[in-house]
């Protein structure tokens, strides 16, 4: 099953819309504190990044309520949650199911596999998209883990059950 | 004596201890400029970070081949120089060149360091690898990817160097080292410039109904549809209409990968001293797989047993897989 599928079936919605709105407000902290403490323990990434480090990204895991925009400069870090009819104009968007993208950024996926199986869809600059992809592949350890760390035992076991919900997930596509 | 060593990708530094960790016999990388075949945005080694990957390499004990695989532009050596320079104090263990200037300022300047035939300088008879061998004092061949395996085996008996074949990833079928496909649309050299298809002229559209068509330069080099599997935007492997296929059809190659891994015993048994894996762009993940995969394979192998080898087409173009010349002429 591609992505499409995922993103074709969503009923837009005013009740969806304000559902997304308020998804946005709540999760913004935790965005925050995400990209500056990412931004802090790996200042390496930035230079990969290099001209794309003031590019604005649309990264859109396709079954959340909601679309993250990313501007990874660091003088003025930007990420945050989007309601995807409210999107800013990005100069790259990035789009797969949330725990695809996720295993990307801990390269427990491989990126061009993905692509080629139509998983995880670019469009607008792609070399700002290939830059994002090699900083990001250059960070040693988990960024998931990371994040998950920060809440403590729960957020670990939150990470350990949504991995292991989009492992069954798609071991049950390959079967189909 | 075939040793079977392992030659693997390391775009990044986390990619080359990936690598190593992996259990590559060597590494292979490049600097962040045109000096190497992956000029890719945000891709390589600063000259700090490969001092820092050749102690990690050296202290696992795993070799590192350093890629000055294009050709200068005429007059325009000294890029190439500076890098050699930079590699032979850092104290890696071969360049990976394909220019015969590039070559011999190496030959000169530091002979302590081997020297390694790149698939780019395209040597696929006995008298062009033994003429660079002579000149040169090149100690191993990559031989390109359009020999069979009987005529791998002949070239061993007659040249006087090691042999390194790739084994697995992207496959073009161009006369290596000589295309020009690139220059054509873009106006910048995959041979001298060192990037195949620019990340700065691709981009990829997507249509209502889920299909995505794939850019380079403006021209539309292939179109998949919603559930179709995709490949990379390379204009070898687009898919063209032409008089006669009014519907489109793949002119030159459709996206697939090279993958030899049921070859193993025959290319080791016909003296194939290195087994190259591509795929310098590529994710930590996909190094993780592939070396492990075939670290397992050789291993099998030269113990005696059957390589168990794990399936790696997810990881592939297209999500298909050949062995390509190496099989059949007939291929292609
Ligand atoms: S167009 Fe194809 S054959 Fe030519 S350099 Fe690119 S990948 Fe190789």
């Amino acid at each position: 099953m591609s992505i499409h599928a995922d993103v074709n079936t969503r009923p837009p919605g005013p009740g969806r819309t304000a559902a997304a709105r308020l998804a946005c407000v709540l999760i913004q902290p935790f965005l925050s504190r995400v990209v500056h403490r990412t931004a802090a323990r790996h200042p390496s990434l930035f230079a990969r990044l290099g001209p794309h480090q003031t590019t604005d990204f649309l990264i859109d895991p396709v079954e959340l309520p909601f679309a993250l925009h990313l501007r990874p400069d660091p003088e003025a870090l930007v990420f945050r949650a989007v309601p995807r009819d409210a999107a800013p104009h990005t100069g790259a968007a990035i789009r797969g199911r949330f725990l695809l993208l996720l295993e990307l950024v801990d390269a427990e996926q491989d990126g061009d596999a993905a692509f080629f199986s139509r998983d995880l869809e670019v469009s607008g600059d792609t070399e700002a998209v290939v830059r994002l992809r090699n900083a990001l592949d250059d960070i040693d350890g988990s960024l998931a883990e990371e994040t998950a760390a920060m809440f403590g035992a729960p957020g670990r076991a939150m990470l350990a059950r949504l991995r292991r919900a989009y492992l069954n997930d798609t071991k049950g596509q390959e079967c189909i | 004596m075939s040793l079977a060593e392992l030659i693997c990708p390391a775009g990044t530094p986390a990619a080359l201890r990936t690598a190593v960790d992996a259990g590559a016999d060597a590494v292979y990388c490049g600097f962040q400029d045109a000096t190497n075949a992956r000029n890719f945005p945000g891709l390589n080694l600063t000259p700090d970070e490969l001092a820092a990957s050749v102690v990690y390499a050296h202290a696992h004990g795993t070799k590192v081949l350093l890629a000055l695989n294009t050709y200068p532009p005429a007059g325009k050596l000294d890029l190439w120089r500076h890098a050699a320079d930079t590699g032979a104090r850092l104290g890696v263990d071969a360049f990976i060149v394909a220019d015969m200037g590039v070559a011999d300022y190496i030959a000169h300047a530091h002979p302590q360091v081997r020297l390694h035939l790149s698939v780019q300088a395209a040597a696929s008879s006995p008298e062009a690898i033994r003429y660079y061998c002579e000149s040169f004092g090149v100690k191993r061949v990559v031989l390109p990817r359009i020999l069979t395996i009987p005529e791998i085996r002949q070239i061993r008996k007659e040249i006087p160097c090691e042999i390194e074949t790739f084994i697995f990833g992207n496959h073009g079928l161009m006369v290596e080292g000589r295309c020009s496909l690139t220059n054509y649309l873009t106006g910048q050299s995959t041979n001298m410039d060192g990037v195949c298809s620019p990340a700065s002229d691709v981009e990829y559209v997507r249509d209502a109904d889920g299909s995505m068509s794939s850019q380079l330069a403006g021209f539309t080099i292939d179109r998949f549809g919603p559930d179709e599997k995709a490949g990379y935007p390379t204009i070898c492997k687009g898919r063209y209409t032409a008089p006669h296929r009014p519907e489109g059809y793949y002119a030159f190659e459709e996206p697939v990968s090279l993958n030899l891994s049921r070859l193993l015993p025959e290319l080791i048994d016909a003296g194939v001293h290195a087994f190259k894996i591509e795929g310098r762009q590529r994710s930590k993940s996909y190094v993780r797989g592939v070396v492990r995969a075939f670290r397992a394979a050789v291993d099998d192998i030269k113990a005696g047993r059957k390589a168990n080898i794990a399936d790696l087409l997810a990881l592939t173009e297209g999500q298909k897989q050949t062995q390509g010349a190496f099989e059949t002429k007939k291929w292609r």
